[in-house]
């Protein structure tokens, strides 16, 4: 059902990459995303395999979970993989048939498309998985804080991004119980033609609409009812602060993306 | 006559195989008989909603059988959905359901699912409007204008129109004024009896269950504690409070006059209590 939707779903846990602080582990995701475009090599690869495998270990997130949240990826991954094997140009030919041929470069390059977006979605997974909402928007809206300088409103936007990742569980809930109450009145969204389907989502948008603008309403109530004003002079109850663990993964930063620039430097 | 629900063996996981697991139902069986009104009293989390949603097949049992009429439902497609049909659901606070322009055209969504002719939908819609106390005029207009306690009867009449044999409510007065908990809880008394249904009501209200119901099934962690009238029932009242529940308050009334020293036996309905202390008084003049 609705409720295994497991994109971006935050696993508790006191690890010490959960323990870390969400700007180095933003940070970190980007470096990590820099360092795989600029891996060309089986070499590199392998480097940064084993630094995503190592930070899985360590985050103690089963590997399970990670593929379970492939699950919705798979025929995109599958697309890609097909398109660069097709039509991937190169000297190799292995099989011709109708004017397409499939080439061993073709085939190392589709691997290798597989393996850079299966490794760029785990890394990815693995920020959500051990960064709760609230930290991962405290920890952007603090990155990006430079730009209030530029009269960007960063606090607001940082706010909306909160209360829409807050409210994602309780609308795929809400959306869960009104899809149950229809179906109790014999409502069917399983089979039936396309149109028949979308016309059968009616019954379920309609209430979950009215919930939302309901729950919009109740919320910018309540917040103003404790005086809630925007960004400016507001503190906050948790201060991010970096720690030594923080420092110990920067440093593994900057060492992964020289080590991979380097390799890539002499062609590896 | 053989009983029109069984449950056996039922349990059920959410989320099995992942860090959420969880055991909402263990292990349950009882029987339902047919016209019997039965109350479902359990403290939040102890698996009530769960198991309303396997009695019409809304959720598969993750292991044991639902049988309706002696079949069990998941054994046919075409089952589960009769299921849907002949077992009406009541969800909590069923107001948030509504979608149709009109009242009329909300009520008769389930007997249109359910294939019926148009003479057929439009007998079901005005007589369980009736049912639930709703005017020929209020048919015409969005159930969105309606007051609160309105919209709920109008939800109500959409799943009394699909005319089921069992209808089940959760907490169908959750959240209403006393005026109209009374009225919603004297049209589902009036639904039974012209139709000769069986109720199946989820409350916390002691007093409401004591008063209506012929059986009660308590629920505590996943498990069915108890069992029996609610006369029965609320003989145990520790073990009620220990699981975080309550008794009536005239029930709570006589087990202090009984404390006290008073010659009464505890009671549970407020008719009850009256007679009672009518045959108190009685007895002290003759004495």
């Amino acid at each position: 059902m609705l409720k295994d939707v497991t994109l971006g779903q935050f696993f508790p846990g006191n690890s010490p990459i959960h323990r870390l602080d969400p700007r180095t582990k933003l940070v970190m995701l980007i470096v990590y995303i820099i360092a795989l475009f600029v891996a060309v090599s089986w070499i590199s690869y392998g480097v940064m395999l084993a630094f995503l495998v190592t930070c899985i270990c360590i985050s103690r997130i089963p590997l399970k979970s990670i593929l379970r949240g492939m699950k919705p990826l798979v025929v995109i991954l599958l697309f890609t993989a097909i398109l660069n094997l097709f039509f991937t140009k190169g000297e190799t030919v292995l099989v011709a048939f109708w004017g397409i041929e499939i080439t061993l470069e073709g085939i190392v390059r589709a691997f290798f498309m597989l393996i850079r977006i299966l490794m760029l979605i785990s890394g990815t997974f693995l920020l959500t998985y051990t960064t709760s909402p609230i930290a991962l928007t405290d920890g952007l809206e603090s990155l990006l804080s430079p730009l209030k300088k530029l009269h960007l409103p960063v606090h607001e936007l940082s706010m909306m991004m909160c209360i829409a990742l807050r409210f994602i569980p309780t609308l795929i809930e809400e959306t869960d119980k009104i899809m149950s109450a229809q179906k109790a009145r014999g409502a069917d969204f399983e089979t039936g033609k396309l149109m028949e389907r979308v016309k059968a989502l009616v019954p379920v948008l309609v209430p979950l609409f009215i919930s939302a603008f309901r729950r919009a309403d109740e919320l910018a109530t309540a917040m103003e009812c404790r005086c809630y004003q925007g960004g400016t002079g507001r503190t906050k109850m948790k201060l991010l602060r970096y720690m030594r663990r923080d420092y110990i993964a920067y440093g593994i930063g900057v060492l992964l993306i020289a080590a991979i620039i380097t390799l890539a430097h002499f062609g590896l | 006559m053989a009983p029109i629900l069984q449950v056996e063996n039922l349990s059920h996981i959410y989320s099995a195989g992942t860090p959420f697991e969880h055991k909402a139902l263990d292990n349950m069986n009882f029987s339902v008989e047919r016209g019997e009104f039965i109350g479902i009293i359990g403290h939040t989390g102890s698996g009530k909603s769960t198991l309303m949603q396997h009695l019409n097949g809304l959720l598969k049992p993750t292991s044991g059988r639902v049988l309706l009429d002696g079949q069990d439902i998941w054994s046919d497609k075409k089952l589960t959905r009769q299921a849907r049909f002949r077992v009406g659901l009541v969800f909590q606070y069923p107001e948030y359901q509504l979608f149709e322009e009109t009242v009329y055209k909300d009520i008769s969504f389930g007997p249109k699912n359910m294939g019926l002719d148009a003479g057929e939908i439009d007998r079901r819609v005005r007589e369980s409007a009736g049912f639930v106390g709703l005017t020929e005029q209020q048919l015409e207009v969005s159930p969105f204008d309606l007051s609160g306690g309105q919209k709920r009867r109008v939800a109500i009449a959409g799943v009394i129109a699909m005319e089921p044999e069992v209808l089940i409510l959760d907490e169908p007065t959750a959240g209403l004024d006393p005026s109209g908990r009374d009225e919603i809880l004297a049209n589902i008394e009036s639904y039974r009896k012209s139709k000769n249904a069986t109720i199946i009501m989820v409350s916390h209200s002691m007093n409401d269950v004591a008063r209506l119901t012929d059986r009660l099934l308590v629920l505590n962690g996943s498990r069915i504690a108890m069992d029996g009238t609610p006369g029965e029932v609320f003989n145990r009242a520790w073990e009620l409070e220990e699981m975080g529940l309550d008794i009536p308050e005239v029930t709570r009334i006589f087990m202090r006059l009984k404390e006290m020293g008073l010659p009464v036996e505890p009671v549970y309905t407020m008719e009850q209590a009256v007679s009672a202390l009518k045959q108190l008084k009685g007895g002290k003049r003759h004495a």
